[in-house]
């Protein structure tokens, strides 16, 4: 019985080892509490989900669910309190700080609610910075990586502005290019539109889109149901756990919404 | 990342926020310049005795007679006096290091002449004895050794005799009378002021020496003998050399105690440099403190800056950069920001300097050691001052730093 279960182990080890191998992102039994006073406080309790390459997520829920406990365990800007995550094939559970910022800035592209570029700052500078800490030895022109993340993203021409000089789109559009500049594995997007009108908030998820047609994987967080339909999956959280995992069916095109909402206000006028 | 990036990334940031910059970096100009102010005044100061002292006559040698010895009774200096014009001729054949030797007889009297009379002090003197003091002339000229072999009745007279003889009156050329008898006046000093010891140099008439030991001093003894050494560095041979000479002058035995006592400057110029050196010292450690408040005052700056810019270290460290990096970065800004108020607090003491020096009594003078002192002071009250908020940087945790509003 013993040895069996052992071989079982083993097996499900092996069968682990390949499972990982074209898993962008693995949780197993990921947890996490915070302690408040004396009070522990559950936020994350045994998560498990697998994002493969590719994939485009929405993890929706209501606040205190424990999305944005996740999101920070994903983007490794938290350690777990128990469980492990595998991130592109490493296990991130036992990495120092360090380490932690390696990642961070190799595998992980990080798009906030709030933008968070640097003010005063200009958008060519606001995306050069990733490349400044990235001690791999792969940035040869920081300049010549930035200008083509810019481009990507339709920003070419507005370069040298500073965040105050451009909209809430643009500037949602330079954090996307500071996110792309580094070529990560992983998109992960905070609420990305929380700050934005219906009209900017689709022409920001036809641009993840777009992104996600060319393979980046990404993952993000809102609570608009209306939103979550341009992911291609949605997980659904509660109290700290999955309650729903599933593929959408009739997911939206943001560049078919985006001629509607033009349509209408030709109409509206 | 490069060294070169860490700077480009501190100088951006403190450009973005100019006038606290400057404001912060004020302190540190201020204490720097105050610094090097202070220690040029001083050093200024020092200057200044040390040229006095030199024009006295740097490298001048005074041999007075020594102590009397009567059977285990020692009389205090100059009780036992026995130089002769023959230990002055002695030491003018015999000495190498000498440049010029003068033998000094005092004497003291009432003097007539002019609007009245006056009582001073008479020294007998060879011709060399000018320069051996850096003595100059106002007018007229010295005697010279013809007039000392014929012991001549000439004299110069120091500008404090000529005040109140001959206010009014060119004394060259007129008799005054020394203890009754007759000297003409061929040359006046300059006037050189009070001495260090408040004597003044000035109150003095010279005489030839022998025309004053023959008529005046009533003897043949000698005050003192007045040497000046071939030059500065030469000085303490020169003494070891008159020394010996003296004391085959005197024919003393060996283990027998000099009966003269030789003396230097070296004394005086020490307790003058002294002095400016412990108010040197006084300045520099109040402008010091002025320093260390402008470093406190960086610290002041950068601890508020830390927490205004907790959501950029935030954004920082979730978008890959280390703790260290975030160290680095504050500690450079810090260091940056004092090490240029450094370079202006240097110029603008340069600029004080000039205007003390030209415009001013008080002379200034800046040693290169002091600027590299202050220099390396400000850059070590930058990381000293900017290590601890750069710490605190560092230490923010991503989550906590991003969420900061």
């Amino acid at each position: 019985m013993e040895i069996e279960t052992a071989a079982q182990d083993l097996e499900e080890d092996f069968n682990r080892e390949i499972i990982l191998e074209n898993l962008i992102i693995k949780t197993v039994n990921l947890s996490k509490t915070y302690k408040v006073g004396d009070i522990d406080v559950p936020a994350l309790k045994h998560v498990n989900i697998n994002v493969e390459p590719g994939e485009f997520v929405a993890i929706m829920g209501a606040s205190g669910s424990g999305k944005s406990t996740l999101m920070n365990l994903l983007g490794c800007l938290d350690m777990p309190t128990a469980g492990d995550y595998f991130l592109d094939g490493q296990n991130t559970s036992k990495m120092s700080k360090n380490e932690y910022a390696q990642i961070r800035n190799q595998k992980i592209g990080f798009v906030f609610q709030g933008f968070n570029l640097l003010p005063r700052t200009t958008a060519l500078e606001n995306v050069e910075l990733p490349l400044m800490y990235d001690r791999s030895g792969k940035t040869i022109n920081q300049e010549k990586m930035a200008i083509a993340a810019l481009e990507r993203v339709g920003l070419g021409d507005r370069m040298h502005h500073i965040p105050s000089q451009l909209s809430g789109g643009q500037q949602q559009r330079v954090a996307l290019a500071r996110a792309l500049v580094n070529e990560p594995s992983l998109i992960l997007a905070d609420e990305p539109t929380g700050n934005l009108d219906s009209r900017t908030s689709v022409e920001v998820f036809h641009l993840f889109q777009q992104l996600n047609d060319e393979g980046i994987t990404i993952v993000m967080v809102t609570h608009e149901r209306d939103f979550a339909a341009f992911a291609k999956r949605i997980i659904e959280m509660r109290d700290g756990r999955v309650i729903k995992d599933y593929e959408i069916k009739d997911r939206l095109n943001a560049e078919t919404e985006l001629q509607k909402i033009l349509s209408e206000a030709i109409i509206d006028d | 990342m490069q060294a070169k990036t860490i700077l480009k990334v501190a100088t951006k940031s403190i450009m973005k926020a100019r006038m606290r910059s400057l404001l912060t970096a004020l302190g540190i100009i201020i204490g720097v310049a105050a610094v090097v102010v202070m220690v040029a005044i001083g050093d200024g100061a020092q200057l200044k005795v040390e040229q006095q002292i030199a024009s006295l006559g740097s490298n001048l040698i005074i041999i007075t007679p020594g102590a009397s010895n009567t059977g285990g009774v020692r009389g205090g200096a100059g009780t036992f006096n026995r130089f002769t014009m023959d230990d002055v001729e002695k030491l003018k054949t015999e000495s190498t290091l000498a440049k010029s030797i003068s033998p000094v007889i005092s004497a003291r009297g009432q003097v007539i002449g002019g609007i009245g009379n006056w009582f001073t002090i008479i020294q007998g003197v060879s011709p060399d004895y000018i320069d051996i003091r850096s003595w100059g002339l106002e007018s007229g000229e010295f005697f010279t050794d013809r007039d000392v072999m014929a012991r001549s009745k000439v004299c110069v007279i120091g500008s404090e005799i000529k005040k109140n003889l001959f206010p009014n009156d060119d004394p060259i050329g007129q008799q005054i009378r020394i203890r009754n008898v007759p000297f003409k006046i061929i040359g006046v000093l300059k006037e050189k002021g009070q001495t260090a010891v408040g004597t003044s140099n000035d109150d003095v008439i010279l005489a030839p020496s022998r025309t004053v030991l023959d008529r005046l001093s009533g003897g043949r003894f000698i005050s003192s003998i007045q040497v000046s050494a071939i030059n500065n560095d030469k000085i303490t041979a020169a003494i070891a050399e008159l020394k010996s000479l003296m004391r085959e002058s005197h024919k003393l035995f060996q283990g027998e105690d000099d009966d003269f006592t030789i003396r230097d400057q070296s004394d005086l110029t020490e307790a003058a440099t002294e002095t400016s050196r412990i108010l040197t010292i006084l300045l520099a450690s109040v402008a010091g403190v002025s320093l260390i408040v402008g470093g406190i005052g960086i610290m002041n700056i950068m601890l508020v800056s830390v927490t205004e810019r907790t959501r950029e270290i935030g954004i920082r460290l979730s978008i890959g950069a280390r703790s260290s990096d975030i160290l680095i970065q504050f500690l450079t800004e810090a260091i940056v920001l004092s090490l240029s108020g450094g370079i202006i607090g240097v110029a603008l003491s340069f600029l004080i300097a000039y205007i003390l020096n030209n415009y001013t009594d008080q002379s200034a003078y800046i040693k290169p050691q002091i600027i590299m002192i202050a220099f390396g002071f400000a850059g070590a009250i930058g990381i000293f001052f900017g290590f601890y908020p750069a710490r605190k940087a560092s230490a923010l945790n991503p989550i906590d730093a991003l969420r900061y509003e």
